[in-house]
């Protein structure tokens, strides 16, 4: 069962002060453009609104797949269980993969049974990822093997669908608990460790980023896997977005640099993305009424 | 699907293009005027990045020596000491302000006649010497505080400085703000490779209106430098740069009533234990070493690692200097700039060799250096022994030295055994084993869990050989101040 070794401390100036460098690398023109459609492959394409209807989460799935002509598509879409079913139809023939938000999202307060018959339902309706929350409850209680133990169910549930685990750092209160939630996660099977549901004040920062890309590194470093990435909440304009791709290449490595290793859970982020993408080949600003609204 | 081997992210080359200004020719400043020197004789200051040069300046003679301390005795007499020390205050506070506003020329010029990176003179040389400025402006109204009793102190009346190529002008600030909030005049003699940041301070002293003389720049060699801390005209001597010119000066003044601050090399130990925050101690290493192309007294230039962890850290350390990027100094992206000149890279690698040809394994980033310039890549050595010379000498270049220990006493006693005793740094996640530690280094700065870090108002200065006296802070002000008649 659980036989995690203790996790390295975290030091939070220095870690900030690291952090910070990452805005300041310079990516314009060609690297710009480079690292803007990158960006754009990477990201997961979110609505996680109780308003959202099959509708609306049909236009998020059309403009996923093609945004505008030229333009590549997004890495997957990022919905409610329920909706799985009409994105799958939806993103039918493309690359665009389904995560589904599962385990009783957000808090993830709720019966483990409860959990896996919500993720159970995200499968049947044929997501290709699960996007679980972690325990955040247990975890400060200091119940460790709960949380570890209900991320190791949800993976075997999952089987080779790929699942993200959710810290919900914002939640955690330092970046030690940070460090030692990603090694839990990693530990405990899940593909990818992700920054923040997007539904409390503070979503992914730079530095939070880092914590988790150094448990990633020490995992890589010890097992010789790599796992993945994910950055959700707060990400909203390219600069923001550049950031992080130059954190990932300078902290884990170029492997990295790729959909299947690091994803940015985003909405309002992807226009930002195509605006500046325009810009970059036209030389000027065009209207923001050239990037469909989905 | 093919497979592709991934490829890095890339930067576009982004060239600080603010214009430095530089002109062809340079005299020195003496009396609010720069004049040549008195027999013509000028030197080249060359760009260490491309070898070109960038400027003729003065060599200075042992009489335009004499003429910038005349100058500065007459306007001390004349102007600095008749003048309110509120008055006084706000030059200080006007040059500290000229030197944020032209900030981005300034660190332009450092990095062409330095060859540090453009973010380094941009985030760190500059800012700090502007912040120094503003603190001891600050201080100038308030001399009747920075006595220990027995009435206030006043100036001592022409102080002599002679600064070092590595910080340029952060270094020249450390030595003139302090001194004329005290309220004294100087004469400055920048390093010979080094001349122009100076210069231009002289030029913002000159719009601010400082009086005539208050400030003069002798430019030149060892030569001018020694002609500067023998002369019988100066107070106060603050000198900083290498242990064995130091040496000379205090041999040269001992007996006399001029005191001196020296401000020399440096080995320091940084100490890493096993329960450090390891990437943060992994950052703090390459910080402590590789900032400013290693050309930094205060270094963190030999590694002790707790022996558990030393594979580790040596894992860590191999795959993060991979990640820096070592080129052409203007460009924003630069980590490692170039080094200063022939004859500091001449001896990097002279010392390097010696290290090889002990028997320590040499590890260096697998970057092409660029094809002209003086550039060396971030490199370590692991399999140090302890009378090396990579472990004993002050190398004054990217290349770190690793050595282990067992215990927090063995640290100390490793740490300690050397003839320097500038700085050191502890990395440990528990404070009572840091301020155990910390106490028992005989450096003049122990930084805990971080490395490089300065403020004006902090202290700064060495144990043994790395010199004595101390700037920044009330206690950088002393040295100025005197209660003598």
């Amino acid at each position: 069962m659980l036989s995690l070794a203790p996790s390295p401390a975290v030091d939070a100036v220095m870690l900030e002060a690291r952090a910070a460098d990452f805005s300041k690398r310079s990516l314009k023109r060609e690297t710009k453009r480079a690292a803007i459609d990158l960006a754009i492959r990477c990201i997961d394409l979110t609505t996680l609104e109780g308003k959202d209807s099959p509708g609306r989460v049909r236009s998020m799935c059309a403009k996923a797949v093609q945004a505008v002509p030229g333009a590549p598509s997004v890495a997957a879409v990022c919905v409610y269980p329920n909706m799985v079913a009409i994105a799958k139809a939806a993103v039918a023939g493309s690359s665009v993969k389904v995560a589904s938000v599962a385990t009783a999202f957000p808090s993830g307060l709720s019966s483990l049974d409860v959990k896996l018959r919500d993720t159970e339902a995200a499968l049947e309706a044929g997501a290709d990822e699960i996007d679980m929350v972690i325990n955040r409850g247990a975890f400060l209680a200091g119940d460790e093997e709960l949380v570890f133990e209900e991320i190791a169910a949800v993976k075997r549930l999952c089987g080779d669908v790929h699942v993200k685990a959710i810290l919900e750092a914002g939640e955690l209160g330092s970046y030690d608990a940070i460090r030692r939630a990603s090694d839990l996660a990693l530990e405990a099977g899940a593909d990818t460790i992700k920054t923040s549901t997007g539904k409390i004040g503070v979503s992914a920062t730079l530095p939070i980023a880092l914590a988790m890309c150094q448990s990633l590194h020490a995992f890589h470093h010890r097992t010789g896997q790599r796992r993945g990435f994910k950055a959700a909440g707060g990400i909203r304009t390219s600069k923001s977005a550049l950031a992080y791709l130059v954190l990932i290449d300078e902290v884990l490595g170029a492997a990295w640099l790729d959909p299947d290793l690091f994803r940015i859970g985003a909405s309002s982020l992807l226009d930002d993305l195509l605006l500046q993408r325009e810009k970059e080949r036209t030389g000027r600003y065009p209207s923001p009424d050239i990037i469909p609204k989905d | 699907m093919i497979e592709t081997a991934p490829t890095r992210l890339q930067y576009a080359a982004s060239r600080e293009s603010t214009p430095a200004g530089i002109a062809a020719t340079y005299g020195h400043f003496i009396d609010g005027a720069f004049t040549p020197s008195s027999d013509g004789a000028t030197f080249e200051t060359i760009n260490p990045a491309t070898d070109e040069p960038l400027a003729q300046v003065a060599a200075g003679t042992p009489a335009d020596v004499d003429r910038a301390v005349a100058a500065a005795r007459a306007a001390y007499e004349k102007y600095w000491r008749p003048l309110s020390p509120a008055r006084r205050a706000a030059y200080i506070y006007r040059i500290a302000r000229a030197i944020s506003e032209r900030s981005r020329e300034l660190a332009v010029l450092e990095t062409l006649d330095n060859g540090k990176p453009i973010k380094e003179s941009r985030d760190f040389d500059v800012p700090q010497a502007s912040a120094h400025f503003f603190y001891y402006a600050g201080w100038a109204d308030k001399l009747a505080y920075a006595g220990r009793g027995g009435g206030v102190p006043h100036a001592r009346g022409v102080v002599g400085s002679i600064v070092p190529w590595n910080f340029p002008l952060l270094m020249a600030a450390w030595k003139i703000a302090p001194a004329l909030a005290a309220g004294n005049t100087i004469v400055l003699k920048p390093a010979e490779t080094t001349p122009l940041s100076a210069l231009r301070l002289a030029e913002i002293c000159a719009e601010a209106d400082l009086p005539p003389g208050v400030l003069n720049i002798v430019t030149g060699d060892g030569t001018t430098g020694a002609a500067l801390a023998a002369h019988p005209g100066v107070d106060k001597i603050a000198f900083t740069g290498s242990t064995e010119v130091g040496k000379a000066i205090a041999r040269n003044r001992a007996g006399s009533r001029v005191p001196l601050t020296l401000e020399l090399g440096g080995k320091a130990a940084n100490i890493v234990f096993a329960d450090a925050p390891i990437d943060a101690a992994i950052e703090g290493i390459v910080s402590g070493i590789y900032f400013n192309q290693g050309h930094v007294c205060c270094a963190g230039s030999r590694l002790l690692v707790q022996e558990s962890i030393h594979d580790e850290v040596v894992a860590r350390l191999k795959q993060r200097i991979e990640t820096l990027r070592v080129g052409d100094p203007l460009d924003k992206n630069t980590d490692i700039g170039a080094i200063n000149s022939r004859a500091q890279l001449a001896r990097i690698h002279e010392l390097v060799e010696s290290g090889i040809a002990e028997g320590a394994v040499l590890h260096r980033q697998s970057a092409a250096l660029p094809d002209r310039g003086c550039f060396f890549p971030a490199s370590f050595f692991t399999g140090v022994g302890p009378g090396m010379r990579i472990a004993r000498e002050e190398i004054f270049g990217p290349v770190l030295s690793v050595l282990t220990f067992r215990t927090a006493d063995e640290a100390i006693e490793k740490a300690n055994n050397t003839r320097y005793g500038l700085s050191a740094g502890v990395w440990t996640d528990k404070g009572s084993k840091s301020m155990y530690v910390a106490a028992r280094l005989k450096a003049g700065v122990v930084w805990c869990s971080t490395f490089n870090q300065f403020d004006p108002s902090s202290p700064f200065g060495g144990y043994r050989e790395s010199g004595f006296g101390r700037e920044g802070g009330l206690e950088g002000l002393r040295p100025y101040l005197t209660l003598d008649a």
